[in-house]
């Protein structure tokens, strides 16, 4: 099936398999290697990747719904050679270690505070559940919403 | 950004972010399922069904004739393969042939049994599910306890008592000390199976380079340098024909630390279609087949006078190994026996473990491995005796505590705890979590019908693993510096790290040493073609043996960096600093540049002096180093859903000498979660066939943000004495630590119930029964 989606603010368009999931697509097909398969069923979050402007989790996601779709990967954030405010954030903050689930990890963050800027510490925790990190016991990654939030408010 | 230092600036002992964030940031690091290359080819294995069967027949044909299928391979192709190896050695230990694919029987849900390899992964993935295997159902046993009783099922029909060794210690006399006590208190504990769950599942791309003999492997390991030397050795290659690369490896917790069947598979399939071979573990076959940790039942008995004074530990260990032995495996509770006495003076003790197989996957080092069933053990029977003696549970323990004039002390199992001062920890815990006062609350809280609990735990733990006569590969580490002609600096080092943060803490140590900035410094890991031979990165190890050997190796550069200051600046007495080597006396300076050009260039050389500026050290340490601390936990329950609320969690660590306490915060939050997970949350569910009941993340429970309480973590510092940068290791502290203080806790809370003792993990359902079950 041919399909069409903006990538990163960049349009593809590409002939693919019925079955393909939006990640290996993303992967394989666009060669955006920086969203990670860490479960296959949802429940990681490594695969998290912004579509239409929300957090989605596109390992159970077929290529062909992302048709006519505008994505947001990790290596979309940085503009013009500079960091994301979030992507700042746990760099300063030590919010990854191994580093595998840091670019779904950045995502999911990235959506909590476009829909509450000033996030408590549970609306952050909430926000974060359906992502795994086994690295950091996320309090790290906690500190990292909030200075990104704080950051924001500058 | 920070470019070449023009002034003095140190960086060790600061929290300085990681070097190693950028490419991880912005999803641009290269994990192995990332490596692409022309003509890659994609694996999928068949694994068995079943926990034990006969195989009756393979039929690949149909699989064969698939679309994009160029090749399917089963037990009877890989013959000439070698066994998946056993580093472990025990006096008696009984190894089982362990294939890299099965050959006529399975011993485990997840048992490989045929690799089909396509042109594409999914092609790959709808040809395996046409490789029909006609198996005969066999009994099989999944519980170490039950696999010892008297007519189980055996796993390994030629070893019908399904023992795979035993194993006695002993120190001091035990006989006596138990005669001579007060009271003995005993208690059966379990520390339940746990899956690792490194968040990248386990992946492998070989590549053959027929031409030149050749392969390339790059896996997601911890330990290159020793899957090189034994994956050559299973496919009959030439040591130096082989390249293994761990690219960024997210994350290991012991899981990693591993010689696995599909390494040597993968690249023996490469070998066979002369065409690069993908294989990436899905998570179902992560919580499969890769090793499990854990699994101990313990039988602890301890003796004690009504003072409090330990007199003596006994501990019967009855550890689940799984079917086969990989790398460590037999090894792992005898780390257990090493640490039973904790951070107690007594000299008495004796420990007996029985090695069980049983139809599971094996199980090996995982984070902590063996130390944190040690530190659950010694934590829980201490608290057990100050119940019955009415002590308070710091009091008995500062009791205890080895003094901290007693350094080096010898323990009751035959290692020397380098340095300590145990009390202190401890004491600075109870005052930031406020005891006293929290005692005071706990009386009332239980005149309201609250439950409400104060758990303590202190543990110490074998890190730095480990001088080379306590490991089965060598307990060194390897570092190369290198200043090149431009001044720069690049490190090789041996160890491994994949999350840990070497690349930043190493350059901190080399920024420090040779006046330069942290943007000098360029630290390389993981890829034997580079690096001269290293052992890995696991078990409290890479910075106090690789920092070492990183330190030693940088002395021997600044003595030859003073010979050619001898040279240019005619004195070697210089200081190093701000990217000059500047003498003493005259003030007069040289850049590094200057000097290492001058090295390179060797127009002149000083006397007895080679051109370059390079050094290389294997470093071997003399003793492991023993850091400690102590965790305290404050939980509330909720009696009508038995679920826990974890109110504070206080961590004071000492891990001798920090490089950079930000990274050292990190380990403890991480180590922290995973012993939470334990004592909460986490366990792999066998049932009586063998069947993985906690198969998929949907079922085995990892902690999440929501589910983690704010850590409060503070240190002492307690320099170790083996190394001269004084560091000790965190990596498993916060593991360690943890499961003890919830699980007092909790116990703390239900004792007006005359609870004494809960299995981990914890459970609601549990808590809730004891409640129920108690009013």
């Amino acid at each position: 099936m041919k399909i069409r989606v903006t990538i990163n603010g960049k349009s593809y368009s590409h002939d693919v398999e019925p079955r393909l999931l939006l990640i290996h697509y993303l992967r394989e097909v666009v060669g955006l290697t920086g969203s990670h398969v860490g479960c296959e069923t949802s429940l990681c979050g490594a695969c998290t990747v912004e579509l239409n402007g929300k957090a989605v989790k596109s390992c159970t996601m077929f290529a062909v719904q992302a048709d006519g779709a505008s994505v947001v990967t990790v290596e979309g954030l940085a503009t013009d050679g500079k960091l994301h405010p979030v992507q700042e954030a746990f760099w300063n903050e030590h919010g990854l270690q191994c580093g595998f689930c840091t670019p779904g990890m950045i995502m999911a963050s990235k959506q909590i505070l476009d829909r509450t800027p000033k996030p408590t510490e549970e609306e952050i925790r909430h926000g974060l559940e359906g992502n795994v990190c086994r690295c950091t016991g996320y309090q790290h990654i906690v500190n990292a919403v909030k200075a990104a939030a704080a950051g924001a408010g500058k | 950004m920070a470019t070449t230092m023009t002034q003095t600036e140190t960086f060790v002992g600061k929290r300085v972010r990681r070097r190693e964030d950028p490419r991880l940031i912005t999803g641009t690091a290269t994990y192995v399922e990332d490596i692409q290359m022309p003509g890659m080819h994609y694996a999928v294995i068949v694994r068995s069904p079943h926990a034990a069967a006969r195989i009756r027949s393979i039929k690949t044909k149909q699989a064969e004739a698939a679309p994009g299928v160029v090749a399917v391979y089963t037990g009877k192709d890989t013959e000439r393969v070698g066994p998946v190896p056993c580093g472990a050695s025990l006096p008696g230990l009984r190894v089982p042939h362990h294939h890299v694919l099965a050959t006529d029987r399975v011993y485990f849900v997840g048992h490989p049994v045929a690799v089909v390899v396509a042109t594409d992964r999914y092609l790959a993935r709808d040809a395996a599910d046409l490789v029909e295997v006609d198996y005969d159902v066999l009994p099989a046993v999944a519980d170490p306890e039950k696999a010892l009783a008297k007519g189980a099922p055996a796993v390994h029909p030629e070893w019908p008592d399904n023992t795979a060794f035993t194993f006695h210690q002993e120190g001091g006399d035990v006989d006596k000390a138990f005669a001579e006590a007060d009271l003995v208190v005993k208690q059966r504990m379990t520390s339940q199976r746990l899956i690792p769950m490194a968040l990248e599942t386990r992946g492998v791309v070989a590549e053959w380079r027929g031409a030149d003999r050749q392969l390339n492997l790059y896996t997601s390991t911890q330990i290159p340098h020793l899957v090189r030397t034994l994956v050559a050795q299973m496919l009959s290659l030439e040591e130096n024909r082989m390249r293994v690369v761990t690219p960024e490896v997210g994350g290991g917790f012991g899981s990693k630390l591993n010689v696995y069947a599909e390494e040597a598979l993968m690249g023996f399939v490469a070998m066979k279609i002369n065409k690069p071979v993908k294989w990436i573990e899905s998570r179902r076959e992560n919580f499969l087949c890769t090793i499990h940790g854990r699994g101990h039942v313990d039988y602890y008995e301890v003796a004690a006078k009504r003072d409090g004074t330990i007199l003596g530990i006994k501990l019967k260990i009855i550890q689940d190994l799984g079917a086969y032995h990989q790398l460590l495996t037999p090894a792992i509770p005898t780390l257990s026996v090493l640490m039973m006495p904790g951070l107690y003076k007594t000299k008495n003790v004796r420990a007996d473990i029985v090695g069980v197989f049983t139809n599971c996957m094996p199980t090996d080092a995982y984070r902590g491995a063996g130390r944190p069933e040690a530190t659950h053990g010694i934590e829980r029977m201490v608290d057990l005796l100050a119940d019955e003696l009415k002590m308070d549970p710091a009091e008995i323990r500062l009791k205890n505590f080895v003094g901290k004039d007693e350094f080096p002390y010898a323990t009751a199992t035959g290692l020397m705890y380098d340095s300590g001062d145990y009390a202190a920890p401890l004491k600075k815990a109870l005052e930031i979590v406020g005891y006293q006062k929290l005692r005071q609350e706990q009386i009332e809280a239980r005149k309201q019908g609250k439950w409400m609990g104060i758990g303590i735990s202190t543990y110490g733990e074998i890190c730095a693993i480990g001088p080379s006569p306590a490991t089965p590969a060598g307990g060194w580490e390897s570092a190369t510096v290198k200043i090149e002609p431009s001044g720069k600096v690049t490190v090789m080092t041996g160890a491994c790290p994949h999350g840990q943060g070497e690349e930043t803490t190493f350059a901190q140590i080399t920024a420090d040493e040779l006046g330069v900035g942290l943007d000098d410094v360029l630290v390389i890991r993981g890829d034997t073609a580079i690096v001269q031979y290293g052992i890995g990165t696991f078990g409290s190890r890479a910075t106090a043996i690789g920092g070492t050997a990183l330190y030693f190796a940088l002395q021997d550069l600044k003595a030859k960096i003073k010979k050619f200051g001898a040279m240019l600046l005619e004195s070697e007495d210089v200081t190093f600093s701000a990217g000059q080597v500047t003498c003493n006396r005259t003030g007069k300076s040289k850049s590094l540049q200057e000097i290492a050009g001058a090295s390179y260039r060797a127009l002149k050389l000083p006397p007895e002096t080679e051109p370059g500026l390079l050094a290389t050290r294997f470093w071997e340490p003399p003793n492991f180093t023993f850091p400690f601390g102590a965790h305290i936990v404050v939980s509330d329950i909720d009696g009508e859903t038995g679920q826990i609320k974890i109110r504070r969690y206080v961590a004071v660590d000492d891990c001798g000498n920090m490089i950079n306490p930000l990274l050292v915060d990190g380990q403890v939050h991480g180590g922290v979660a995973q012993g939470l997970g334990q004592a909460l949350w986490e366990q792999a569910v066998y049932d009586d066939n063998g069947q993985l009941v906690t198969g998929e993340l949907m079922d085995y429970a990892v902690p999440r943000a929501h589910m983690m309480p704010w850590i409060e973590n503070d240190h002492t510092t307690t320099p170790s004495p083996v190394n001269p940068l004084g560091v000790k290791g965190v990596g498993e502290a916060g593991t360690i630590g943890c499961s003890p203080a919830v699980v007092n806790s909790v116990v703390d809370a239900l004792s007006p119930l005359g609870v004494r003792h809960i299995d981990m993990p914890l459970t609601p359902e549990k808590i809730w029964k004891l409640i129920a079950g108690g009013n």
